[in-house]
């Protein structure tokens, strides 16, 4: 994981005139949306609702077809729906001039989509150029977001095929932060990025999530990846919404045969590796345990897996493992009983906490 | 005298002639690029983003491009008369097709997530027309543009067959006569202008794609 310089308030763009703001929550609700293309017998998306709270990191998750993608393009106005309404904070999209719309909403796809006639620069600042900021103030912007994505600002000046796959996709997450929009709608954008590359991408995203605490709607067909990001998981079907949870509440408690077998809940290592110590940490509401030992002392880091985890306990033979961060933070303990517990009972709130 | 010197000897002795003639080519073969584009360009942009008509546009454009230049000259003729402007008819349906059809195709394969990313950000049509479909369809418009001028260049010494005048008189008055450098005095300067074109046009585009080539 790498540490960016970039301080939070630096990233955001308060103080903007707002005269063609037209979003200003990032909250989104969908309500019965529906999409028929007319070369399919049954509907694409079928009377869809959810909410998703303003910051959430929200992950649309399906098999191919299951309608994840005509979903997410309906929030920007790429689809239009053939019934229901889509509203962002108080607005509904429908009455939203579609370009200013589009404009305040970021969108990062798989192809990335960069242009490649123009610089990383003139890539990052096609937004903000058409919002009709000065020159100075992109200028910042990017030095920032290319910095936010982890590349030196030396590659402003170049042109995207030459760079790799992966810098080409941070560059397409810069431009979509480009306008400080408050929601991010993300069509699987590591998907043709490489395993490792994948990973990094995923812990920098987080990173940038949490520092930036923009609403993102992210669209994947990888489970893994949908536990690692998710706040909350949106399960698709053939275009109807099979369930809307936390990761933990989708691994314990899914709502039927289709649900478990794509998350893999019969498969227990499958399911630990889904967790991190630290979800399982906050599952257990913070309970400390002060009564440690120094003596055996087994530490282990909050974003490991809990197969990991489980390995460190089989392992040391300790009873239980001391959560440490990097900086040598305590943040507990979990023992072999709390993963018992996670998998095989409820744990009361926040992580079983239901819509 | 070799057939070199013969050659130059001509050229010398009708230095006023030749320079009229070249003249006289190279407006016409300017003239006929310049309303293809004209034509062409708008045409290719506008059927680009409509694919039934554009269907229908380009394969009645390249069944017409079978028919040989020289024969496009005759047809015209008994409508247009003789002269500059039946020359300039046929040699402008000569250089249009390619204009059209690479104007299309360049348009056409501008990459799909492209024009994607382009619209979920919030371009306008045109805005993705001007700054995104049109400069990355450069090369193949210019290409198309490359290869209509070497053909109006050398189709234009037809010209002379119906008294359009240009450096095909050179050609014709030297076949006639059964003089072989008098036809060389035609057809080297001709050889020369296509060459000139092709480069030029080559040059611009290894320029123009040099700094996003990857």
């Amino acid at each position: 994981m790498q540490t960016s310089k970039v301080k939070p308030g630096e990233l955001t763009t308060e103080g903007e005139p707002t005269h063609n703001n037209v979003i200003r929550s990032g909250e989104i609700v969908c309500q019965e949306v529906t999409k028929h293309f007319p070369e399919n017998s049954r509907p694409a998306v079928d009377h869809v609702s959810f909410k998703v709270a303003a910051g959430d990191l929200v992950v649309l998750l399906g098999p191919s077809g299951c309608g994840k993608t005509t979903l997410l393009k309906m929030i920007n106005r790429l689809y239009e729906p053939d019934q229901g309404q889509i509203w962002i904070g108080k607005e509904d999209i429908q009455t939203l001039p579609v370009n200013q719309l589009r404009r305040q909403i970021g969108y990062a796809i798989q192809q990335v989509g960069l242009f490649p006639h123009m610089t990383i620069w003139r890539n990052i600042a096609i937004v903000p150029r058409l919002l009709g900021w000065d020159e100075e103030k992109i200028n910042m912007r990017c030095n920032l977001l290319l910095e936010l994505v982890g590349l030196s600002p030396t590659y402003l000046g170049r042109y995207p095929r030459q760079l790799s796959g992966g810098e080409q996709q941070r560059v397409g997450l810069a431009r979509a932060l480009a306008a400080d929009p408050q929601i991010l709608l993300m069509d699987e954008p590591f998907a043709a990025v490489d395993a490792i590359n994948r990973e990094r991408l995923q812990s920098e995203l987080l990173i940038i999530h949490r520092k930036l605490h923009k609403t993102i709607l992210f669209v994947t067909h990888d489970v893994e990846e949908a536990f690692r990001l998710a706040d909350k998981i949106i399960i698709l079907k053939d275009g109807q919404l099979i369930q809307y949870g936390t990761p933990v509440e989708i691994v314990v408690k899914p709502e039927n045969e289709f649900v478990a077998e794509l998350v893999g809940s019969n498969n227990l290592l499958r399911k630990l590796s889904l967790f991190d110590v630290q979800s399982l940490l906050e599952a257990k509401q913070y309970e400390r345990h002060n009564s440690f030992s120094k003596a055996s002392f087994t530490s282990i880091q909050p974003q490991e897996n809990l197969r990991t985890a489980l390995s460190m306990l089989l392992e040391s033979g300790a009873e239980q493992l001391h959560v440490v961060d990097n900086k040598g933070k305590s943040h507990g303990v979990i023992t072999f009983q709390d993963l018992h517990r996670l998998l095989f009972e409820q744990f009361t709130s926040p992580a079983a906490e239901l819509e | 005298m070799n057939l070199l010197e013969e050659v130059i000897h001509y050229y010398q002795t009708n230095q006023a002639g030749f320079w009229q003639a070249t003249q006289q080519h190279l407006v016409l073969s300017s003239a006929a690029m310049l309303i293809s584009l004209v034509v062409g360009l708008p045409i290719g942009i506008w059927i680009a983003h409509r694919t039934r008509i554009a269907q229908v546009t380009i394969n009645i454009f390249n069944s017409l491009r079978v028919i040989p230049s020289l024969a496009i000259l005759f047809l015209v003729l008994p409508y247009l008369g003789l002269g500059f402007t039946p020359s300039l008819v046929a040699l402008t349906f000569l250089a249009f097709t390619p204009v059209l059809i690479n104007t299309y195709t360049g348009l056409r394969g501008v990459d799909r997530s492209v024009i994607e990313s382009a619209t979920g950000m919030g371009m306008s049509k045109k805005q993705i027309l001007f700054q995104i479909e049109i400069p990355l369809a450069i090369p193949a418009i210019v290409t198309g543009i490359r290869i209509a001028s070497v053909e109006v260049i050398s189709s234009a010494t037809l010209a002379s067959f119906i008294g359009g005048g240009g450096l095909g008189d050179f050609i014709t008055r030297g076949f006639a006569l059964f003089d072989v450098p008098i036809m060389l005095v035609g057809a080297i300067p001709v050889a020369l202008l296509a060459l000139a074109s092709e480069s030029v046009w080559s040059i611009f585009l290894f320029l123009y794609q040099k700094p996003y080539a990857a």
